[in-house]
C-alpha cells in the first residue's frame, strides 16, 4: 500500500501525465530534433517531476512498516546508523556486517529485512516499475537519499580489499565482449562523442563524462514519466546489449556501479537528472 | 560468491562463474550467450592494445576462411527491402518476438541515407557508398564485411551478421544492394535545407 497525501498525491498524478502529453505532441519534430528534450529541460528548469519521487522516499524512511512494524530510520548507510547526509555519494562500499560490497539498492533490502522484518525475496522480485506503473518503494527511497547528497562529492571508498577487487571486476565485466552482437559496454561507452542514432553515447572511461552521467542517476525519465534508479539503467543497457537478464542486486550490478563511481569519483552528485 | 581479500585481486578465472550467477534467462537471451568464443575473448582485452602478434593474425585468416558467400553467386537484392532492414534495430533482444525476422540496425552506427538525420556514429558514414562500384572485388570485400567483418578487422565493433545469423542471406543481399545499387537511397546526392552543395 502506499501512502501518500491527497495533495501530493493528485499533483504527482497530475505531473505524471505531463511528459505522454508532450510526446504527444512532439512525436514527429523529436525523431528529427533530439534538442526538444533539452528544450523540455530547460523548460521544466528546477521543477523536476522527481520532487514528488523525493517527498514521497523520505515518507517511506519513517514509515512503520513489516512484521516488526518498524521504520528504516535505524538502518546505516554506511555513515551511521540513521545518517542519510551525503551517503549516497559513497555507495557503492564495503559492509563488515554483511562482509561485502554493496550498492545503495541491495542496502536498502538489507534493511527492509533486518530491520523490518519483511521478505527480501518479494521486493527483490518486483524492485523496479514497469512502464504505466506508478514508482517502487525502492525508487522512491532511492530517489530522496540520492537528493540528500545533492552537490556533494561522488567519493566511493576504495580501502577495503574488496572494494578494490569490485572495481577491478567491474572493469573486466565493462569490457567483455559477449552474445549474437558481441557487445560489451566498451562497444557504447568507451569513445566520446560519439551517438546511437541521436542519443549521445556518455565514455565512461573518462572521467568527465562519466561523473556527469554517474552523479545525475536517479533520473526522472520523461518518455516513461517514471524515476529509474542506476541498476534499472544498467539492466536496460544489457537488454540493448543483448544479453539475459541482470539479476537485481547480483555481483555484475555492484561491480559496474563501482566502476563507474570510481571512475566518477571527484564529480559531483547532481541527481535525480532529468532525462529524454 | 565468495571473495579473497586481497588487492589487486585477479579476477579473470573467477570471472566467468560471477557473470553466469549474475544474470537469468529472459525470453531468447539465454545464459548460453555469456560463453566467449576465441574472438570474442580475444577483443575483451582493452590493455591488450590490439597487439597484431600471430594469434590474431590466425584469428582473422580463420574468420575469412569461414566466410559463406551467396550460393547463386549473385551478390545484389532488393535496394528498398535492404532499407527497412537498415532501419529497424529490433531483433534478439530479451524482450523481442524471435518469430519476427530481425533487423540490421545499421542506422544506429552508420549514416546511411542522407535522408534520414537519425544516424548514429559509432561506424563512419556510408552515404555514397555506392560510387565504389560493383567490381568483383567491391562486391566480396562488402558482403565479407556483412559476414563477418572481424576477417578483416579483428577486434571491431560491428556485429557479424552472417556468422552469427542476425541476418539471413536474402536479408543480407537485400542490405547489399542498399549500399550498392545506384538508385539506392544512399546514393542519391543529399537534398533539403541541410545541404550546402
Ligand atoms: C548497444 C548499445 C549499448 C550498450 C552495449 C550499453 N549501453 Fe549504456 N546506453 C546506451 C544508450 C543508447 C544510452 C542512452 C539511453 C537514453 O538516452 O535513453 C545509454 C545510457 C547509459 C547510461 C546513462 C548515461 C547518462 O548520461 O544518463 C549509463 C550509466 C550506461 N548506459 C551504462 C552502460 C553500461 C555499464 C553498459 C554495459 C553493461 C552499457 N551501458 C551498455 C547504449 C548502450
Ligand atoms: C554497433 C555498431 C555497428 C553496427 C550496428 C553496424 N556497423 Fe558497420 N561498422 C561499424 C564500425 C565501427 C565500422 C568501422 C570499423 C570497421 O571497419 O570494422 C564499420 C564499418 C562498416 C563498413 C565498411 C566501411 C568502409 O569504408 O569500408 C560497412 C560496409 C558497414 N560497416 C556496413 C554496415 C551495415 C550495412 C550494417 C547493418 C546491417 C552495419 N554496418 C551495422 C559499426 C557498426
Amino acid at each position: 500500500m502506499r501512502r501518500q497525501s491527497d495533495d501530493a498525491m493528485t499533483l504527482y498524478r497530475f505531473v505524471m501525465m505531463i511528459p505522454r502529453w508532450w510526446l504527444l505532441l512532439m512525436v514527429v519534430p523529436a525523431l528529427a530534433d533530439e534538442g526538444i528534450f533539452d528544450q523540455y529541460r530547460d523548460l521544466m528548469g528546477d521543477d523536476n517531476p522527481a520532487i514528488f519521487v523525493i517527498e514521497e522516499g523520505e515518507e517511506f524512511w519513517v514509515q512503520s512498516q513489516g512484521p516488526s512494524a518498524a521504520t528504516l530510520e535505524a538502518c546505516d548507510l554506511g555513515l551511521g546508523t540513521g545518517v542519510t547526509r551525503g551517503a549516497y555519494a559513497q555507495f557503492p562500499r564495503y559492509f563488515a556486517d554483511t562482509d561485502r560490497v554493496m550498492d545503495i539498492e541491495t542496502r536498502l533490502l538489507y534493511c527492509m529485512e533486518t530491520l523490518q522484518g519483511r521478505d527480501r525475496e518479494v521486493i527483490a522480485a518486483k524492485p523496479y516499475s514497469l512502464r504505466g506503473d506508478f514508482g517502487t518503494e525502492l525508487e522512491a527511497l532511492v530517489t530522496w537519499l540520492a537528493a540528500e547528497s545533492e552537490g556533494m562529492t561522488i567519493a566511493p571508498e576504495q580501502a577495503h580489499p574488496k572494494e578494490r577487487a569490485m572495481y577491478a571486476m567491474g572493469e573486466e565485466i565493462f569490457f567483455y565482449r559477449a552474445g549474437p552482437h558481441d557487445f560489451s559496454c566498451a562497444t557504447c561507452h568507451e569513445q566520446s562523442n560519439k551517438r546511437i542514432r541521436l542519443q549521445q553515447l556518455p565514455n565512461l572511461t573518462e572521467h568527465t563524462e562519466v561523473a556527469e552521467a554517474y552523479g545525475s542517476w536517479p533520473a526522472y525519465r520523461m518518455s516513461q514519466g517514471l524515476v529509474r534508479t542506476m541498476g534499472w539503467r544498467l539492466q536496460d543497457c544489457f537488454r540493448q546489449q543483448r544479453w539475459p537478464g541482470l539479476i537485481f542486486g547480483s555481483e555484475v550490478s555492484i561491480a559496474l556501479q563501482t566502476y563507474m563511481a570510481v571512475n566518477a569519483a571527484g564529480g559531483v552528485m547532481t541527481a535525480p537528472g532529468l532525462k529524454r | 560468491m565468495v571473495w579473497i581479500g586481497v588487492a589487486p585481486v585477479a579476477v579473470s578465472e573467477d570471472l566467468a562463474s560471477v557473470i553466469h550467477a549474475s544474470f537469468s534467462d529472459s525470453g531468447q537471451a539465454t545464459l548460453m550467450r555469456l560463453e566467449q568464443d576465441p574472438l570474442q575473448q580475444r577483443c575483451s582485452q582493452p590493455r591488450d592494445e590490439r597487439v597484431d602478434d600471430d594469434t590474431a593474425m590466425a584469428l582473422r585468416q580463420e574468420r575469412l576462411n569461414a566466410v559463406v558467400f551467396p550460393k547463386d553467386g549473385n551478390f545484389l537484392g532488393d535496394w528498398q527491402r535492404g532499407a527497412a532492414v537498415a532501419a529497424s534495430g529490433r531483433g534478439l533482444q530479451s524482450n523481442d518476438d524471435p518469430s519476427i525476422a530481425n533487423g540490421g540496425n545499421c542506422y544506429a552506427c552508420h549514416q546511411l541515407a542522407p535522408t534520414e538525420v537519425a544516424y548514429g556514429t559509432l561506424g563512419p558514414s556510408l552515404t555514397q557508398y555506392g560510387l565504389r562500384g560493383q567490381s568483383e572485388a567491391m562486391l566480396r570485400y562488402t558482403w565479407t564485411k556483412l559476414w563477418d567483418t572481424h576477417a578483416f578487422n579483428l577486434c571491431s565493433h560491428m556485429p557479424r551478421f552472417g556468422a552469427q545469423k542476425i541476418l539471413t542471406e536474402q536479408q543480407l543481399k537485400d542490405v547489399m544492394a542498399f549500399l550498392l545499387d545506384p538508385n539506392s537511397s544512399v546514393n542519391q546526392p543529399a537534398e533539403g535545407p541541410s545541404s550546402a552543395h
